[in-house]
């Protein structure tokens, strides 16, 4: 079937796996970096975040779910009107979690 | 018999003598067995001759009385007064559809989606009679017995809010219908569907929102066709493109 | 004979409001759904804002975790957990209707099927929260 084969299953695929990621592992982390840490029950000095394995997790944990959040919110802008726009959205949608996948990958190898 | 009245505020619309619809109050006898249609119907035989729409069997099996009861997509049918009474009831044709006169609306669109998804059996090649029958085990009829209910009725396009925003959208029924036909282990047919179903105005359009689901009157479940379909055609897509041989 | 359908130029064409998702509860939690997407980008470059100041020294990093100690913070990651709990759950239901998990002719009921994803949900979480405790230095 040759033509105008879309590139959607790409997206959703990568969508599909933002999800799985953010609805099993982003809770934790929230009560972890956003409540367990700030306010003293745990303390961190930071030096998990160096060992390689536990960047490969990061890289895993952070980037998937950018994808997600393009996918599902460059449809919701479109749901919301925005469609006579939705070259430039969708630019900023993937293109955003593609930046922030880099700049993952950047930061992951600096620390 | 009581003297119990309920009132129908009913969309009227004529083609060529309005601009936009307007709304028609109507008093009709309150029984509690009676649904919404045979409301119409005594609307029709005995105060306004005028008033169109569309019903059939009056038993939910046609799907052709499908119509907004109070803002919900319903086979009128199947929409007793007795669930709405003493309130007022607003009877409007199927959101989403061009408006031909009063309750009844333009299908063409959706008729045009159903035949693009070729909703029969294709075969590489039929089966003489002579060599007898398809045998399905319970286990492969399974696979797809639900969505063969569909009566058609529409109320899931009408729930769904992208085919009112996407009118490009092919749809939860013509999707579900088929996902039917791919899922019968007698079908041959994916390959031919993929362009439609997998196509960018096909499952792509879905963002699962799950209405289609909820108003449908069969049980069919359009929802999980639609979302089992974006499945098939990602894992279609990942092996066509990884493994480019045995392609037709 | 197919019938020559109905005169196109006459037919009233009805318009979609873009407020269509506020006119009903299930259009508008549909709309919560999605928009929590945007909760769980933004805590995660947070989290990431957070790993980069290691790079920048021990002090930077201490400063960092002060910061999201104030009120400000605390009431931002009260909401994303709120919605990201909401995410998962969800997409835990979303799953429930694609998955089909079959025993012979029997299908594993998707409340069951549902149960499963939130077990396995709260041992993830656990062993992350005993892998960090016990790892963290």
């Amino acid at each position: 079937m040759a033509g105008n084969k879309t590139c959607e299953p790409f997206w959703w695929a990568l969508f599909s796996a933002g999800g799985v990621v953010a609805a099993f592992l982003v809770p934790i982390h929230i009560v972890l970096v956003g409540f367990a840490v700030p306010l003293g029950w745990i303390s961190d000095t930071g030096v998990l975040y160096q060992h390689w394995w536990v960047k490969a997790y990061l890289f895993v944990l952070i980037s998937l779910p950018l994808y997600h959040w393009a996918h599902r919110f460059y449809f919701a802008l479109n749901d919301m009107g925005l469609k006579p726009i939705r070259k430039p959205l969708a630019v900023f949608c993937y293109g955003g979690a593609v930046v922030g996948t880099f700049a993952t990958i950047w930061i992951l190898l600096r620390v | 018999m009581s003297d119990e009245k309920v009132t129908l505020k009913v969309t009227r619309y004529r083609p060529g003598l309005d601009v936009v619809p307007t709304m028609q109050s109507y008093t009709v006898p309150y029984r509690s067995d009676w649904v919404v249609l045979d409301a119409l119907n005594y609307i029709k035989d005995q105060v306004d001759g005028t008033l169109s729409y569309r019903w059939s069997c009056r038993m939910g099996v046609c799907g052709s009385c499908g119509m907004m009861v109070n803002n919900v997509p319903m086979l009128t049918c199947a929409a007793f007064l007795r669930d709405y009474y003493p309130g007022e009831i607003r009877v409007e044709p199927l959101v989403n559809f061009p408006v031909i006169r009063d309750l009844v609306i333009d299908m063409s669109d959706f008729m045009t989606k159903l035949k693009s998804v070729k909703p029969w059996m294709i075969r590489d090649s039929e089966k003489p009679v002579s060599e007898g029958e398809y045998l399905q085990t319970p286990e492969q009829l399974d696979a797809y017995q639900q969505f063969t209910q569909c009566i058609n009725c529409m109320l899931c396009y009408s729930a769904c809010p992208v085919y009112g925003l996407e009118p490009e959208f092919l749809g939860p029924a013509a999707i579900a219908l088929g996902y039917r036909y791919n899922m019968d282990s007698r079908d041959q047919g994916n390959k031919e569907r993929e362009s439609v179903i997998g196509g960018h105005d096909g499952v792509w359009q879905c963002t699962f929102i799950g209405e289609c689901t909820e108003v449908c009157p069969k049980h069919v479940d359009p929802a999980a066709a639609i979302q089992r379909s974006k499945v098939n055609s990602t894992k279609e897509w990942f092996t066509s493109l990884l493994l480019p041989w045995g392609q037709r | 004979m197919i019938s020559p359908g109905p005169d196109k130029s006459k037919l009233y064409y009805p318009t979609m409001p873009a407020t269509w998702w506020l006119r009903r509860r299930s259009y508008f939690l549909f709309m919560v759904r999605e928009l929590s997407s945007v909760f769980i980008a933004i805590f995660l470059i947070v989290f990431l804002v957070q790993i980069y100041q290691l790079s920048e020294g021990q002090q930077s990093y201490t400063a960092f975790i002060q910061k999201l100690g104030s009120p400000g913070w605390i009431t931002f990651h009260v909401v994303a957990l709120f919605f990201a709990i909401y995410h998962t759950l969800t997409w835990f239901q979303s799953s429930s209707v694609v998955l089909q998990i079959k025993i012979g002719r029997q299908e594993i009921p998707r409340p069951v099927v549902m149960g499963i994803h939130i077990g396995a949900w709260i041992v993830a979480s656990a062993v992350i929260l005993v892998l960090f405790i016990l790892l963290r230095s």
